[in-house]
């Protein structure tokens, strides 16, 4: 058995995700975040945000739901039962804060194979209501045994 | 603004998750695989128990790049990690680091994640603007 490669460059149909405050305090709690510009909008305005904003990493929040269709694709064919995530890399831009609205769309990079794994890399790109570039995220799954 | 230089250590972050972590974090990012929430699950596939999100561990990696930077959430431009350990709930997670460059106004810092000699994360790079 070897790697499919059709999905090479497929894009999905994007996602938009509307920032919510109280979801920004969940997150920003459960990672242990204690600035006051994820909870209170006086501070954050303070700090020159436009409202409370998001933690960084935030942006699988709102990123996630974009590449859900893609890693579950058949034509992608990943065997989540050997599936790990290997590695992430994302890019930030403008600050994602609440009331935005943004949109992420999913493509599929590159699939490969090497040392018996299957490697399976997608990237999110993800723009507020204004059209700038909030994160680009880079996902890297690892099949063992393909 | 943060006074960085290559060769630094960054603060020490040091945080054990309890063992319903998973669950909040589950709920807080919308990922509910049921190897993080589920033991009978995570022992069915070969997992000896539920393990962290790595995801939830990228976020702690974050947050001490963040905090080195001075804390301001948009000074970090860029991370990068590699998962290469699983992570388990109840065990002291120690994320430390390295300056290994400042250059134009933006510090990289090499960034690891460990319970006990269990390197979860490592290879990480974090970019973050310090001037």
């Amino acid at each position: 058995m070897s790697v499919k490669t059709e999905a090479i460059g497929k894009e999905w149909p994007a996602t938009t995700y509307e920032v919510g405050k109280e979801k920004i305090g969940e997150y920003a709690r459960v990672v242990g975040l204690d600035n006051p510009v994820h909870f209170d909008r006086e501070a954050a305005k303070a700090a020159g945000y436009r409202d409370v904003v998001a933690p960084p990493m935030f942006c699988v929040v709102y990123g996630a739901p974009a590449l859900g269709p893609a890693m579950f694709d058949d034509e992608v064919g990943m065997n989540f039962a050997a599936m790990v995530h290997g590695g992430q890399e994302f890019e930030w831009g403008e600050p994602a804060c609440v009331g935005d609205e943004i949109t992420t769309t999913a493509r599929c990079l590159e699939i490969y194979e090497k040392d018996g794994k299957g490697f399976y890399v997608f990237e999110t790109r993800s723009v507020n209501q204004d059209g700038a570039e909030v994160a680009k995220g880079t996902w890297t799954n690892i099949v063992r045994g393909v | 603004m943060a006074e960085l230089k290559a060769g630094d250590a960054i603060p020490e972050l040091r945080l054990t998750p309890d063992k319903y972590l998973p669950h909040r974090y589950a709920g807080a990012s919308g990922d509910f695989n049921p190897i993080h929430i589920d033991p009978e699950f995570a022992k069915a596939v070969g997992l000896p128990n539920t393990i962290l999100h790595g995801l939830f561990m990228m976020g702690l990696v974050a947050r001490a790049a963040t905090d080195a930077g001075g804390g301001d959430p948009k000074a970090l431009k860029r991370l990068s990690v590699q998962f290469r350990g699983m992570g388990a709930p109840e065990t002291e997670i120690v994320v430390s680091g390295t300056v290994e460059s400042v250059e134009g106004g933006t510090a990289t810092i090499d960034v690891v994640a460990a319970q006990g000699e269990n390197q979860t994360i490592r290879n990480a790079e974090a970019e973050v603007v310090v001037a």
